[in-house]
């Protein structure tokens, strides 16, 4: 009884000490930060996603701040709004940041998909892609344990019915962190506005690649050729679409039609009723010619 | 003599990493290249040697006289912790150099056991407060020659053609029990 008691008095009276003591030292080597860091900090987005290249938006609002060198404008998720505002508050010149969202480049739907075995074993997708790269019959495609929607700072991300990641473009601040966390590297950062996309990332070449997927991109060069601005070339068997040209020049996507798989797809809604009305009329213009035909046969007859 | 035995012992034949396998967490954490290392090693040389001196004086004068010897892990936990602290303080206000160095080390020791283990030591041992002293000193140095040699070799490793199962922490493990073989050489010196 008497120990416990004097255990009681000793350990409160240490621990009263040393908290005075800190309390003091608080006090005493107490260091003024400038304020600006914590107003600079209150502006950014907070999602601590490190896009900026920073461990978190307080280390990155402490370098902007103090170092004249560090640009205003690296918080990708803030765009250009916070740019501005960080660049006024640091007296700093905010330059352009081109607005992008993530694209998913794969479109082979899991239930649907070819599988080269059945993966037991922890629901993530990197540990999924160390198991002979991972269950999907494609090597290329998303393995669809969402790795990426739980690594998204800002909720952007969710895992479609078909089982693939699906982009809310709304929430999505284009940090980027998906595509780095993807063993697959499916995930790219597209510029918002891109008018079609192809959704595949199969470096294999015709048949190869068709054996495993039906929607994929087959290297065949169809949409390279039909493409009147060159915005799309071919790199390892798989088309890249150049954004850029194609949000500058192009309003007649010809090459969504001539893809023979469908990997290219249109993104944006003027893109979808052009290409029903491209679709339109190259039916049209078949059943012109069927017709044709049709009557030649007739007239020979 | 008895000094000379005292802090050799605590060096290399009791090298706290390598045989006694305390402060791994920032043996392996901190040991991926040679000046954070030094760093590492100075700066638990230096806490150690403090906290172990006020740790001696808490537990000879209120301690001891009060029969709680029983109590010295959480009284020495308490201690190291909030000293930790304080030093950083400390070192953050007069010294912003020491601290940029130093200043993210200090609070992984805070709560790491290589510390706290040199004052249980010190009370279990009955050492005298220059007997501490050489001991801490010791103990700090010992292992900062473990996490630098790990260090040294973990940079060299980074040009070696590792097997990809072992890269990262896998070849670290085999790296530093082939180093706890070496220190098993020094058993028996004293």
């Amino acid at each position: 009884m008497n120990i416990a008691i004097m255990v009681v008095i000793v350990m409160t009276v240490i621990g009263l000490i040393f908290g005075l003591v800190l309390a003091y030292a608080n006090k005493v080597f107490s260091i003024e930060v400038n304020p600006l860091i914590h107003i600079v900090e209150d502006v950014l987005p907070k999602g601590q996603c490190g896009a900026c290249g920073y461990a978190g938006c307080m280390a990155y609002a402490e370098a902007v701040v103090n170092d004249p060198n560090v640009s205003p404008s690296l918080c990708i998720p803030g765009k250009k709004p916070i740019a501005d505002l960080v660049a006024d508050l640091t007296g700093k010149a905010a330059a352009a940041i081109e607005p992008r969202v993530a694209q998913i480049k794969c479109n082979n739907a899991i239930s649907e998909s070819i599988k080269k075995y059945n993966y037991i074993g922890v629901e993530d997708c990197i540990a999924a892609s160390m198991v002979q790269g991972g269950p999907k019959g494609c090597q290329y495609g998303c393995i669809g344990l969402g790795t990426c929607a739980r690594s998204c700072p800002f909720d952007a991300l969710h895992m479609g019915e078909d089982g693939l990641p699906v982009v809310d473009e709304v929430k999505c601040t284009g940090c980027g962190k998906c595509s780095l966390i993807c063993p697959k590297h499916i995930i790219g950062m597209a510029p918002i506005g891109s008018h079609v996309g192809v959704i595949c990332n199969s470096k294999d070449k015709g048949n190869a690649a068709k054996k495993v997927c039906a929607v994929a991109c087959i290297g065949c060069g169809l949409c390279a050729k039909s493409c009147p601005y060159d915005a799309i070339k071919l790199e390892n068997n798989l088309a890249m679409v150049d954004d850029h040209i194609c949000i500058e020049k192009c309003n007649n996507p010809l090459c969504l039609e001539k893809c023979p798989t469908g990997a290219i797809l249109p993104l944006t809604e003027d893109a979808r009723k052009a290409f029903v009305v491209i679709k339109e009329a190259a039916a049209k213009a078949k059943a012109e010619k069927d017709a044709q035909k049709a009557e030649k046969a007739e007239k020979a007859e | 003599m008895e000094y000379m035995t005292l802090f050799i012992g605590a060096v290399v034949v009791n090298n706290f990493v390598l045989t006694k396998f305390l402060g791994l967490c920032i043996f392996f954490g901190v040991s991926k290249n040679l000046s954070a290392s030094a760093g590492m090693g100075m700066a638990v040389t230096a806490v150690m040697t403090l906290s172990s001196m006020l740790a001696w004086l808490v537990y000879n004068f209120v301690l001891i006289p009060n029969g709680l010897e029983f109590m010295k892990t959480a009284v020495f936990v308490l201690l190291i912790a909030s000293f930790v602290q304080l030093l950083e303080m400390i070192i953050k206000k007069q010294a912003p150099a020491l601290y940029n160095m130093w200043g993210i080390y200090l609070l992984l020791i805070a709560t790491n056991c290589i510390v706290l283990a040199v004052p249980l030591e010190m009370a279990e041992g009955g050492l005298s407060f220059l007997m501490t002293v050489v001991y801490a000193i010791g103990s700090g140095l010992g292992f900062a020659l473990a996490i630098i040699l790990m260090a040294s070799c973990r940079e060299k490793l980074r040009l070696a053609d590792v097997p990809k199962s072992l890269e990262g922490l896998g070849i670290a493990f085999i790296l530093a029990g082939m180093l706890a073989l070496a220190f098993l050489g020094f058993s028996g010196m004293i």
